[in-house]
């Protein structure tokens, strides 16, 4: 009975979305107040349906409801209680209920922080959200119902998917999903500045916190996940290019554009056309990665699902929604009027610069995850895209962008002369030169010349922007520093940093697939790895293998590590799991291979320097974005919009 | 005129990419399994992984009912499906690997840590017969039948689920008159 409840509630909110989609946006439209009115209360209303079917799944889960198909073919009985828990999204009709979700917590979220907007404005931006939510809802229900009955019900699950059996995956999809979901908003701000032909510096002030939110949470969603890869997947890679790894990368490539294009929006009144089209593109590449990962058009390690019948849904539902923005912008784009004009050098140069880097660092990830697929469509016969490729053609747009970033970043808006410039930059531009030759040289010996431009790239962005906080903090000049500006400097340093940790690392890697038999020592980049034995472990739903090795440098005891090789009862898949000895200057990574015969193992064995910095710059960056959403710009436009509405509503 | 057609770029391009998509839903996975399902497969002679002066061509497969797996060291999927790949080989299954758009040295020390389940691996760095066979990527594994038709295609990694639902069948009515010594030790009748 309960799952029929959890059923009803879904048909619920799914009529509440269609009056969220229609009524508001006509009340907008026809001035009618008391139509405008119904978008909260039915945003609401929503919320509350869809919060309760998520309950009644999760509950499905946690009580072993092995009548529901869904439970039956993604838990099992044994499976750990916060695996249950997450197994809920960790299939596609879940996963699909998941982000119907998501999109109700934005909805609520902008319902709640914009009471003193204008209601003509927020019955827009609403109502646009509403019609995502119909959409997605009535695919859900129609396609993909997540409560449908298993008769008769099975005595025990097909359990999760081992790959998906661990700690990163708790967290990591819920952060993906907030950040891919949370586009909707920009878009939804988007469309309904389409719609009343009026966008203004107010309106990208109003929108540029929610974007950055969503880029936030898009980026650490995305950091999390390449972590998972790199010590759940067993080979010690961080990035694959995969298509849904590329899937979740292109809208956070489009989101960066759009919250730098926001910006010269916000200051400078123009930028309009790129602002939009960023806001509806990076959306339309978020539904992009749910039809990619869900259609079965192109087959990867994540996409569960592969049914045609789904994708030509998705397909529709993309047309409306991306084909319907677009379509509204041809009719409404000559109202965006520019506000003002810049010279060559000046800031809005290189934010041009950095929007057309990166639509075209988009471009090119799209163009390799689809290429194929155009190919097979022409009848051209098939061909398959490489790393080499990707890695070639992000290059090309990444690398002049950040050597114009440490520029950017200290460029004045409208106009700025080259001989104050470039004395700013004239320490930053040293220090890069000087690092990113000597550290490659001295520290690691021979290198390339790809590696010391890339080093110095590094050093140069991480200079450039501590160049600000630096006079500031410590020698005490310059002008006062907002948080959004220090927000800026922390995530360009991140940018930096990660630059320098994806160079180092994929550059001084030293990897290596060696055999050894209990009691031997295998000499690795400086380390020694005394390898004293395999012995059974038993895990909760899985049986392992556990080797035990002591890693040790110069003969002393650095720790000890135990890689496991497991195999997971129900559905027999072997999983490795990764040892590895992480310190603030390298990684040491250490996974079992399979048994050779005679207790002699394979072994893969990495040490990567610098791996860290991958993270942490990650992390800088949307550490970066959280610093910014605090400026106190936008808590004064709350405020003053608090303080009108009190006025509003005494009156 | 161009003044306001400009704005209508967007959708245009928007459109297009709709469309293969379009084309895209209705071509994959369907279209690649109907053109060599059932049909003879396809003719090839490769160089063998091991060693460049052999070669491996299609009547080694001739009169046997065997795998022939499509296999890369830059394909992630590929060293997920490996283990069980084992598994079969060592029950006794023949499997021939087409190893796709690889490096010699790279393979070689793959199959050297990883095992080895293949009978034998062609080596086609260009893709040359995987475009004859219709492969899309990797991993992707044919089941040839004992009279050389092509019985099955599977596209993603080899499972046991999908061994036992999709394979053991098909492998069982191929082996009715015997001669499939491997069947019971791969979990068949």
């Amino acid at each position: 009975m309960i799952p029929e409840i959890g059923q009803f509630a879904l048909v619920l909110a799914l009529c509440l979305a269609l009056v969220q989609a229609t009524l508001p946006l006509v009340g907008a439209w026809r001035g009618r107040p008391e139509w405008m009115a119904l978008a909260r209360p039915t945003a609401a209303g929503q919320f509350v349906f869809v919060a309760i079917a998520f309950g009644i799944l999760e509950y499905a889960f946690l009580t072993d409801d092995f009548s529901v198909e869904f439970v039956a073919q993604h838990s099992n009985s044994a499976l750990p209680a916060f695996y249950k828990f997450t197994a809920a999204w960790g299939g596609h009709e879940g996963s699909m209920l998941f982000w119907i979700t998501v999109l109700a917590i934005w909805t609520m979220a902008v319902a709640a922080f914009s009471r003193s907007q204008p209601e003509e404005f927020v019955s827009r931006v609403l109502g646009v959200l509403g019609i995502v939510s119909a959409g997605i809802l009535a695919f859900a229900l129609l396609t993909s119902n997540p409560f449908l009955r298993l008769l008769p019900a099975v005595a025990d699950g097909n359990d999760l998917n081992p790959l998906l059996q661990d700690p990163g995956m708790i967290i990591h999809p819920p952060m993906l999903y907030l950040g891919y979901v949370g586009m909707s908003v920009p878009f939804a701000f988007a469309v309904a500045a389409l719609l009343t032909g009026r966008l203004d510096k107010n309106w990208a002030k109003w929108t540029r916190p929610w974007t950055v939110a969503a880029w936030v949470l898009l980026t650490c969603g995305i950091t999390l996940g390449s972590w998972w890869s790199y010590y759940e997947l067993g080979w010690g890679g961080w990035w694959f290019w995969d298509p849904v790894e590329n899937s979740s990368f292109m809208p956070w490539l489009m989101a960066t554009a759009l919250l730098h294009s926001l910006a010269v929006t916000e200051r400078r009144g123009i930028f309009k056309s790129w602002t939009v089209l960023l806001a509806i593109g990076a959306f339309s590449l978020s539904l992009l990665g749910t039809f990619l990962t869900r259609s079965g058009v192109l087959i990867s390690v994540h996409a569960f699902a592969s049914d045609p019948t789904r994708g030509l849904f998705i397909l529709g539902i993309l047309g409306l929604f991306c084909g319907g923005a677009l379509l509204l912008y041809a009719f409404r784009a000559r109202h965006l009027e520019a506000e003002g004009g810049f010279k060559l050098m000046s800031r809005e140069s290189f934010l041009m610069a950095n929007n057309i880097l990166f639509v075209i660092a988009t471009a090119s990830v799209l163009l390799g995850t689809l290429g194929p697929l155009i190919i097979t469509a022409l009848g051209l016969g098939t061909i398959s895209v490489g790393v080499p490729w990707f890695n070639i053609m992000f290059l090309l747009s990444m690398l002049p962008l950040v050597v114009l970033l440490g520029v950017g970043m200290h460029t004045a808006w409208k106009q700025m002369l080259a001989g104050p410039l470039l004395r700013r930059l004239r320490w930053p531009a040293a220090i890069a030169v000087v690092v990113g030759v000597a550290a490659p040289l001295l520290a690691y010996g021979a290198t390339s010349a790809l590696t010391i431009v890339a080093v110095a790239a590094g050093v140069w962005v991480c200079a450039s922007a501590l160049l600000d906080p630096v006079r500031k903090l410590v020698l005490r000049t310059g002008a006062p520093l907002t948080r959004g500006h220090l927000g800026m400097c922390l995530a360009h340093f991140g940018v930096g940093v990660f630059i320098l940790g994806a160079t180092m690392a994929s550059a001084f890697k030293l990897e290596t697939d060696v055999s050894a038999k209990p009691g031997d020592t295998v000499k690795a980049g400086g380390y020694e790895f005394l390898f004293r034995g395999v012995h059974r472990v038993q895990g909760p739903n899985f049986v392992a293998d556990e080797g035990e090795f002591e890693l040790r440098r110069d003969g002393k005891l650095v720790t000890v590590l135990t890689p496991q090789k497991r195999v997971y009862r129900v559905q027999q898949n072997p999983m490795t799991e990764a040892a590895i000895d992480t310190r603030p200057t390298r990684d040491v990574f250490l996974a079992l291979g399979e048994p050779l015969g005679n207790d002699a193992w394979s072994l893969r064995i990495q040490v990567k320097p610098m791996m860290n910095f991958l993270w942490f710059g990650s992390a800088f960056m949307a550490l970066g974005g959280i610093l910014a959403i605090t400026d106190r710009r936008y808590r004064q436009l709350r405020q003053k919009q608090t303080a009108h509405a009190e006025v509003v509503g005494t009156a | 005129m161009w003044r306001y057609l400009r704005y209508a770029v967007p959708v245009a391009i928007f459109v297009a990419i709709g469309l293969f998509f379009y084309r895209g839903l209705n071509l994959d996975p369907n279209y690649v399994p109907s053109a060599l399902v059932g049909k003879p497969m396809p003719k090839f002679s490769l160089p063998t992984l091991t060693d460049p002066d052999a070669t491996v061509t299609s009547d080694a497969l001739q009169g046997k009912v065997a795998l022939v797996n499509v296999w890369g060291t830059w394909c992630v999927e590929c060293r997920h499906e490996h283990g069980f790949l084992v598994q079969l080989a060592q029950a006794g299954v023949p499997i021939y690997g087409l190893n796709l758009r690889d490096d010699r040295a790279s393979a070689m020390s793959w199959l050297a840590t990883l095992g080895n389940p293949y009978v034998t691996s062609g080596f086609d760095p260009q893709g040359v017969a995987a475009v004859d066979w219709g492969v899309t990527g990797a991993p992707e594994t044919f089941l040839i039948g004992r009279d050389g038709n092509v019985i099955f295609k599977h596209i993603s990694p080899m499972t046991p689920q999908v061994w036992r639902r999709d394979f053991l069948p098909l492998i069982e009515e191929q082996c009715r008159a015997g001669g499939c010594e491997f069947l019971a030790a791969a979990g068949g009748r």
